[in-house]
């Protein structure tokens, strides 16, 4: 991931800290807050899950059990739908957002006027807070006023309202194209940046060998574009395999389980069961599978993410 | 992409230009409505009265305007003091960050000191890792510190949590300084830290802002361990209190106040969004696209 290490700075004589000291001294605040907040948390995490521990029967301790936990965890079926839906809210939400997003920047690459009002668009979806955001949404898929079922109805492609939230059938759709809206500006945002670093000239020699624009765009574009797709990616599939708030407001992971995250699942399991010892299995659980996509991600697809 | 139709046949060359012109516009304003129009949604939903609310099919603007929503919503719950619950918590949590994160992003981008790569995984895992990890043994330790409710137990976990943001923007931004800098500093008998605090952080004072903007939105708008740290209603910050939104003494779900008061707490953000447009989105892209 990082650059080459280089040898530690020059040790200068002089007054003061010399280069190296004082990087050392620099990064040390934040150091402790990251281990203090992130690092031993985990470990406490991975050792509470190795443990019978529930809030609600403080009278039977906190016994040691090993890896009952995980055992338990792979005969259980609300583990794995959780696991399931989380998947499939992930692919599916992430591949729509880059097919968009790259359209999008593809049509903002070009002249045209109004850049300032266009920016301020797309960030009102970035800026919005989700939970606001999964609110305003039930209120548009309401079953009996809402817009979206207006719209739908109006246009003739449904014969009658949908209750789109409530429904185990839909909601997870719902909640999907919620979470579209929210960040294909965003990534259009991005990958439209990207495209502006990439030298006019290219096109314009491709296009006197009598490439056609969708040649330029595979054998220009996509590869030049790819470390900047590949982050962009990275990070959008991080943040829908964590999906909590949006699911947790908008459905509250109903109805019944089918848009229970892991997330959602691993919240419950240690907040409404007060079960910290399995909760905490289940959290352990979920950080190895979002630490997988990174995995491959970085390792098999080559994301480079050092800054 | 090439914008330009290359064929001699002047007029044609223009139709073309004109008809892709048309198509640009056509496919920009869709875009710009899709991004607007939910939000718009609400504005127009948070001036309906109940009865204005529940027709079929909905008004798109309902007169007279229903303006008592604006006031409803802080009635009866302690809505105002959760606005301010999030300003204080936000405000901290980005000032704290900036002071923490500019030292290390400094560090990383102007010295050569050993560590450094494990510093760069340490912020690298940071960024992915899923809150929902960590929020048990956290919750334990703030029980037992008796910090449950109190400001700093999301203060800290927000510090945290924008370092990667905070570290990368500002290495970013530190990394375009040209080198001469401190060593003319150096050349005018400045240490590396007088080089620092006298040179450098005046001249990031834009990157520095830049940064600030991001990380008070990201602190705005976090719930998961806002949800778990805070329990009783005067401590919530705002999403928390949009979450649970609902009526005073009614058990209707009051969706002309819950529109309000999104409108409320997003106006801030709109602000910002509006005047630093140009600064948040370079301070978005600076990271993801190495030019």
């Amino acid at each position: 991931m990082g650059a080459p290490v280089t040898a530690g700075g020059k040790t200068r004589r002089g007054k003061g800290l010399s280069e190296s000291q004082l990087g050392r001294v620099l990064v040390t605040p934040a150091v402790i807050v990251m281990c203090a907040v992130v690092f031993f948390p985990i470990l406490a995490t991975v050792w509470l899950s190795l443990h019978k521990y529930n809030l609600k029967y403080p009278y039977l301790g906190q016994p040691f059990v090993g890896l009952d936990n995980y055992v338990k965890i792979l005969s259980d079926g609300r583990f794995l739908n959780s696991l399931k839906v989380t998947t499939l809210f992930t692919v599916s939400s992430v591949s729509v957002e880059l097919v968009l997003g790259m359209a999008i920047a593809l049509l903002l690459n070009r002249p045209f006027k109004g850049r300032g009002l266009v920016r301020t668009a797309v960030l009102v979806p970035w800026a919005l807070t989700t939970v606001v955001m999964a609110r305003m949404w039930a209120w548009i898929f309401n079953s009996e006023y809402g817009v979206f079922n207006a719209i739908l109805y109006g246009l003739g492609f449904i014969d009658q309202y949908i209750p789109w939230v409530a429904d185990t059938q839909f909601a997870l759709w719902a909640a999907m194209g919620a979470d579209i809206w929210k960040t294909t500006p965003f990534m259009a945002l991005l990958l439209s940046a990207g495209l502006q670093t990439i030298p006019r000239e290219l096109y314009e020699a491709s296009m006197v060998d009598g490439a056609s624009g969708w040649k330029q765009f595979w054998s220009i574009t996509i590869p030049i574009l790819k470390p900047t797709i590949l982050v962009a990616l990275l990070f959008r599939t991080l943040d829908a395999a964590r999906v909590f708030d949006l699911l947790f407001v908008l459905t509250g992971g109903g109805p019944g389980f089918a848009t229970e995250s892991l997330s959602i699942y691993t919240y419950r399991s240690l907040f409404v069961n007060l079960d910290f010892g399995y909760g905490s299995a289940l959290a352990v659980a979920t950080f190895l599978y979002v630490m997988l996509i990174s995995f491959i991600y970085i390792k098999v697809l080559g994301a480079r993410t050092e800054r | 992409m090439g914008t330009t139709y290359s064929g001699r046949d002047g007029s044609r060359h223009i139709r073309k230009e004109g008809i892709t012109g048309f198509l640009i516009y056509l496919g920009v304003g869709l875009f710009v409505i899709f991004c607007l129009a939910p939000f718009l949604w609400i504005v127009s939903t948070s001036l309906k009265a109940p009865g204005q609310l529940h027709t079929k099919p909905p008004q798109i603007i309902s007169w007279p305007p229903f303006w008592r929503n604006y006031v409803d919503v802080f009635r009866g719950r302690p809505f105002a003091q959760n606005i301010w619950n999030s300003v204080v918590v936000a405000g901290w949590a980005t000032f704290l960050s900036l002071v923490v994160g500019s030292f290390a992003a400094y560090a990383l981008a102007r010295l050569k000191f050993k560590g450094r790569d494990l510093i760069l995984s340490m912020v690298l895992a940071v960024s992915m890792f899923p809150g929902i990890a960590i929020v048990s043994p956290l919750y334990l330790s703030f029980s037992r510190l008796g910090l449950v409710n109190t400001k700093l137990a999301l203060i800290f976990p927000y510090i945290t949590f924008s370092m990667p943001l905070t570290i990368w923007t500002l290495t970013a931004f530190f990394r375009e300084l040209p080198m001469e800098l401190e060593e003319a500093a150096k050349v005018d008998g400045c240490t590396p830290v007088q080089a620092f605090t006298k040179v450098i952080i005046p001249l990031t004072a834009p990157g520095v802002f830049t940064c600030a903007i991001l990380v008070f939105i990201f602190a705005w708008n976090e719930f998961l361990f806002a949800r778990t740290f805070m329990n009783n209603a005067s401590s919530y910050t705002v999403p928390v209190a949009m979450q649970l939104f609902e009526g005073v003494g009614d058990y209707t779900i009051p969706w002309g106040q819950i529109a309000a008061a999104s409108v409320v707490v997003t106006l801030p953000l709109i602000i910002l969004v509006l005047a630093f447009q140009k600064r948040i989105v370079a301070g978005l892209t600076a990271g993801a696209v190495k030019g």
